[in-house]
């Protein structure tokens, strides 16, 4: 049975700042600032700990480009705009541990030598970002924040509410969100380690990562690679939803089998279930053996994304859900290049009609062609995955997989 | 030369210099390379993707308007991988808008092959806005490609009457929230019309001929004069029609040193005075 760590205190929530430094909270910050800001960094860098917002990029080594950067103004945001279809661990993790997903902020910020940090929540997250506020005013109360800011001063935490807009959850589409622009993905290069938030080194970072830290740098940098495997170190949220008997957030070493994950959550008999959100792929009974790792993932032409299961029945018409994924993307697409603008329009009318029972080999062919355009040409990830998860049900309706 | 090196392009070596981007090192080796929403005197847009390459350690392909070349990339443009796309673009573009008086689009679509019966589906429905005495705006034939929003705000004219509104499918150009131009801060230099590829921008004298079919180019002469509205000395093009003298339109080179082809609205609209003083 493994032993939760970043649900450490999911049994007994940490609710004020007094029960979590009874629980060995702030530990993290505390040897952190004892080691200094270059060892705390290359304790992250070897602890092998990947981004968990999706893309998987080290995290070390983007602290490290932002704190050797040259310009003095840099900036931390916490990316808190979780709004991937089946997706909600990032709030379960706001919600029953806010003061680890802080104290990682603080590390970070003091890692970096941040000017300021952004705390950038989904607007639907109305109570998780007035639980964040009230625990990083707390911390600022016991004086946590005291040097941590530019020049000795207090840090700055700055909580902005997202409009609504999945796009924004893209780390250069945030950016220009919080400046006050339209929420529009930039092309990268420049990467935000180099040109981030106002064009400054930025390092960005999603509420799971982050809240990672503070346990890596007080255990040390050999410790999450105890847990899961060579190639994926550590653990991993899933939200788990669906056609399953208990739908939640678990925690998890990489490497354990799919179907122990399905087993834990009640899943009886699916048909298929979406892996990674709606920009992930369709997962048949066939692959449930799958061991929940990166490198696994990869072999079997899947993604685990940022960690979202969506489980699917018998009586459920994949081409339905399609569909539904297929109208979230059309909606979500922030419109600025044409393969994403037009063709997740396109895409979905064509899903409306295979939905239907209408439509045949045409409307797959053109669909995997279109598909083609959109993942080589679009700008950012949003359209270059939009037509992942259908792509995916194409190939599996033609190896006949599909009940309905 | 300390700030040219050379790239790879499609297999044969081809000189870069510091700061071009790799469009422009494609158009000065003679690669035909498409492109709509690009333009010599704004910021890339990196919005239409007619333009992309593959860049050798890219995953997905880049906007060659856009990206600037450095030493050693390898790009390829004549892969299917790279025409498909862009054929993409032009096939998803056609499938949405009114190409009637963009000329270049539609020949550039049909160089690339795109059929323009690949996709069906609904049209945008952006509308026709008539509420100014100097220019009309039919935005299905708009394919946002920036331009104007850029030509009005920092690039040009630092007037910031135009955005892009709204999401997806639905995201189009509009004044102010749902302004006419008139109530918004237009001040009618009519940029955003000379930088318009489509024609979704246009002249309102140009637009009654057309509707009315007597626009027609061959019968008109360009004939180079100076403003003589102010001091600045812009040059402009008026557009006269051999036949009756008229002045149909007018424009300013893009090359000129002084005006960059932008004007303002007495040298762009003035014309009508031109005119009253010759009756
Ligand atoms: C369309 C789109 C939406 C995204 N939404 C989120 C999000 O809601 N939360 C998140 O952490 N990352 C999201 N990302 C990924 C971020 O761009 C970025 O990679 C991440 O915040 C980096 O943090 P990490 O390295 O800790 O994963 C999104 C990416 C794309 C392309
Ligand atoms: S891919 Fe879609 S969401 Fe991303 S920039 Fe293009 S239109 Fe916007
Ligand atoms: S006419 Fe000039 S001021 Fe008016 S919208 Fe066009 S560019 Fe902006
Ligand atoms: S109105 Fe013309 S210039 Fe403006 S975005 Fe549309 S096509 Fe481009
Ligand atoms: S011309 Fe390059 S993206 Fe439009």
């Amino acid at each position: 049975m493994h032993e939760p760590v970043l649900l450490q205190r999911q049994a007994t929530p940490a609710r004020d700042l007094g029960t979590y430094l009874a629980s060995g909270g702030l530990a993290g910050l505390k040897k952190a600032r004892e080691i200094g800001a270059e060892e705390t960094v290359r304790i992250v860098t070897e602890s092998g700990l990947v981004g968990r917002g999706g893309a998987g990029f080290p995290t070390g080594r983007k602290w490290e480009s932002v704190r050797m950067a040259q310009d003095p103004e840099r900036y931390f945001v916490l990316n808190a705009d979780e709004s991937e279809p089946g997706t909600f661990k990032d709030r379960v993790m706001i919600d029953v541990d806010p003061y680890m997903v802080l104290e990682g902020v603080l590390i970070a910020c003091y890692a970096i030598s941040a000017t300021r940090a952004y705390i950038y929540i989904r607007g639907e997250y109305r109570r998780e970002a007035q639980i964040l506020q009230c625990c990083a005013e707390e911390l600022a109360a016991a004086g946590y924040l005291e040097g941590l800011g530019p020049e000795g001063s207090a840090l700055s935490i700055e909580i902005r509410r997202g409009g609504g807009a999945y796009i924004c959850g893209e780390e250069t589409a945030l950016f220009r969100s919080i400046e006050g622009y339209r929420g529009e993905p930039m092309s990268k290069p420049p990467f935000p380690t180099v040109a981030g938030l106002f064009r400054k080194p930025t390092a960005i970072n999603n509420v799971e990562t982050i809240a990672n830290v503070p346990d890596i740098v007080t255990r040390g940098p050999a410790w999450l690679r105890t847990l899961g495997t060579p190639r994926s170190p550590g653990i991993k949220l899933f939200s788990v939803s669906g056609h399953v008997e208990r739908p939640g957030v678990y925690e998890l070493p990489f490497g354990v089998p799919l179907r122990e994950l399905l087993d834990l959550a009640g899943a009886h008999d699916l048909q298929a279930i979406l892996l990674g959100g709606a920009a992930g792929t369709f997962v048949f009974p066939r692959d449930f053996d799958m061991p929940l790792s990166y490198e696994a993932a990869q072999e079997h032409h899947a993604t685990l994304g940022s960690g979202a299961l969506i489980a699917f029945d018998h009586e459920t018409n994949l081409w339905r859900v399609a569909e539904r994924l297929g109208s979230f993307f059309a909606h979500e697409s922030c419109g600025q290049c044409v393969p994403c603008r037009v063709g997740t329009r396109r895409q979905h009318e064509m899903l409306e009609t295979l939905a239907e029972g209408r439509g045949g080999s045409d409307e797959r062919d053109l669909l995997v062609r279109l598909s083609q355009v959109m993942t080589d040409a679009s700008i950012c990830g949003l359209g270059q995955t939009a037509s992942t998860a259908v792509r995916s049900l194409i190939e599996a309706e033609a190896e006949g997989l599909l009940a309905v | 030369m300390a700030d040219t090196f050379g790239i790879l392009i499609d297999g044969r070596e081809a000189i870069a210099h510091e700061g071009e981007t790799i469009l422009d090192v494609l158009r000065r080796a003679q690669v035909e390379t498409p492109t709509l929403c690009t333009h010599e005197h704004l910021t890339p847009a990196k919005a239409c993707r007619a333009c992309v390459v593959d860049l050798k350690g890219s995953r997905a392909l880049v906007a060659s308007c856009e990206r600037k070349a450095e030493p050693g990339m390898e790009v390829r443009t004549d892969s299917e991988r790279v025409q498909n796309a862009r054929r993409g673009v032009f096939e998803l573009l056609l499938s949405q808008n009114d190409v009637s008086t963009a000329p270049s689009l539609a020949a550039q679509a049909e160089s690339l092959g795109a059929d323009p019966d690949r996709y069906s589906g609904r049209r945008y429905e952006k509308g026709f806005f008539d509420d100014n005495q100097l220019y009309v705006r039919d935005y299905d034939k708009c394919i946002l490609c920036y331009r104007c929003v850029e030509a009005c705000g920092p690039d040009v004219q630092n007037t910031f009457a135009l955005t892009v509104a709204g999401r997806g499918f639905n995201a189009g150009i509009a004044a102010g929230f749902g302004e006419t131009l008139p109530d918004s801060a237009c001040v009618f230099c009519g940029n955003c019309v000379a930088v318009c590829p489509t024609g979704a921008l246009m002249d309102r004298r140009e637009h009654s001929l057309r509707s009315e079919g007597r626009w027609d180019e061959s019968r008109y002469d360009v004939v180079q004069t100076t403003c003589s509205y102010c001091g600045v000395g812009c040059q402009l093009e008026l557009h006269v029609d051999r036949a009756s003298n008229e002045i149909v339109k007018v424009t300013s080179p893009m090359d000129h040193s002084i005006t960059q082809g932008f004007l303002c609205v007495k040298g762009r609209y003035g014309y009508s005075f031109v005119e009253a003083g010759a009756e």
